[in-house]
């Protein structure tokens, strides 16, 4: 059930749409979505560590976005997690602001 | 999956009219029908010869912002009165009114528990009034919302219009939305159907069209087609209504590509109407088609098969008051691919 909106099944993310005729997704089985989980990780954290974030997965089931205070949200639905980790970071995640563009860049050099 | 068409456009845009002619012909005959009027007396509804338990009238408003609820009922009981054997229908036609903005419909769609089961979003269809357009997409954010979230735009009384302002319509139509084909309602409607959706039919064109375009088929096909692709110099008095493609060499991390995307449209997706592509990604041989309205992305699909030219990946935005250059930037700092390039 999605935390914030109390709707069940909610999370099909576009990311992580339910495997079906014609549609690309690596939700197939649970290898692929320990796979895809682990490259999602890494790479919302290459995000997240501009402002000192870091998501880990909860239990198996949910996702933990975490600051380096202490202070945490856990979420179910991968479509929360931009609006989690601005709250925690008191700030906008903008990927069109000049300085986090940088910092993709510098990560990737 | 029963597809729903939405069929919008601007008051007075000949929406019924057109709904009348799709209900008349034979393809269309199983269709269900939603009617959504804005006021407190439905008329549209009258002007079907068609009512049975398969056309709906919703009349609590306008429907983008008082009536979702009502639209996932009406669907819901479509469904259940199917389900039960008491109607038959193959597809769902939803017409708004000419104000409505498709986004939260489709949304609907996608977001509704029950409903996204049985329902998917079959194209959304626009008419344009090809006699006062001009004015509405240069001072009406709706008009230009509604022809941005178009697969198909269908021009009405053309014949009422001067054929120079209504070439240079068309012109505006391809910039304002690149990837929806534009046919006029003199058009038979199998013309109108044929390979309508928000699926792949429309990528042929998208994708093959490189430098030396010339297929006079293509979605841009009465205008001068070298300059179909790059749009983003001139915003066209349109509400700074812009569109533009970016080229990408190189597969692309799905990954990084989907966080990239939701990031960029959870923070701007107010302002970007459109997202469609066509993607090379790293350890797949096939391309993905994407497909999206404002925050709404839906299920990316697989292609059978690359177009005809060059396999690159193409994206195409239509957005308002964001740069171009500084997606192209954040696009490739983010993925790390350098070979991006915006427009043609």
């Amino acid at each position: 059930m999605c935390s914030l909106c109390g709707i069940l099944g909610c999370d099909d993310h576009w990311t992580n749409a339910v495997a079906r005729p014609g549609v690309y997704t690596r939700n197939l089985d649970s290898r692929a979505r320990r796979a895809e989980t682990a490259r999602r990780l890494g790479a919302a954290n290459a995000i997240l560590s501009y402002r000192r974030l870091r998501l880990d997965v909860w239990q198996g089931r949910s996702y933990v976005v975490s600051s380096p205070t202490g202070a945490s949200s856990v979420f179910e639905a991968l479509a929360h997690l931009w609006p989690e980790a601005e709250t925690l970071a008191g700030r906008a995640f903008d990927p069109l602001d000049e300085a986090l563009i940088a910092w993709m860049e510098r990560g990737r050099a | 999956m029963t597809p729903v068409i939405l069929l919008s456009g601007f008051l007075g845009s000949g929406k019924t009219t057109l709904l009348q002619r799709l209900l008349a012909d034979p393809a269309m005959q199983g269709a269900a029908v939603l009617i959504n009027e804005f006021g407190e007396v439905g008329l549209d509804h009258h002007l079907l010869d068609r009512i049975d338990d398969t056309v709906v009238l919703l009349k609590s408003g306008c429907i983008c912002c008082t009536v979702r609820g009502e639209v996932a009922e009406a669907l819901g009981n479509l469904h259940s009165l199917r389900a039960r054997g008491e109607i038959a229908f193959d597809r769902v036609v939803i017409e708004t009114t000419g104000l409505a903005d498709p986004y939260p419909v489709l949304q609907t769609l996608t977001a509704h528990p029950v409903l996204r089961s049985h329902f998917r979003n079959g194209g959304v269809l626009i008419t344009v009034d090809a006699v006062n357009a001009a004015l509405q997409v240069a001072h009406r954010a709706e008009a230009v919302r509604q022809i941005a979230a178009a697969d198909r735009i269908v021009l009405t009384k053309t014949d009422l219009a001067e054929p120079e302002s209504v070439a240079a319509l068309r012109t505006r139509l391809a910039r304002l939305n690149p990837v929806a084909r534009v046919l006029s309602s003199q058009d038979s409607v199998a013309d109108i159907l044929t390979g309508f959706g928000p699926g792949v039919a429309e990528f042929a064109p998208l994708a093959a069209c490189g430098a030396g375009c010339s297929d006079p088929t293509h979605h841009h096909h009465d205008h001068d087609h070298s300059h179909a692709h790059a749009h983003h110099a001139d915003a066209d008095g349109t509400l700074g209504v812009t569109s533009f493609s970016l080229v990408i060499e190189g597969a692309i991390d799905w990954t990084m590509f989907g966080t990239w995307l939701t990031l960029l449209l959870h923070r701007h997706g107010d302002r970007i109407f459109r997202v469609k592509g066509i993607l090379a990604l790293e350890g797949e041989d096939r391309p993905v088609a994407i497909h999206g309205v404002q925050h709404l992305v839906h299920a990316p699909t697989h292609m059978a098969h690359w177009p005809e030219g060059p396999r690159h990946s193409r994206i195409v935005f239509i957005l308002e008051d964001l740069s171009p250059d500084l997606i192209r930037r954040s696009f490739a700092a983010f993925t790390g691919l350098a070979a991006v390039r915006t427009a043609a």
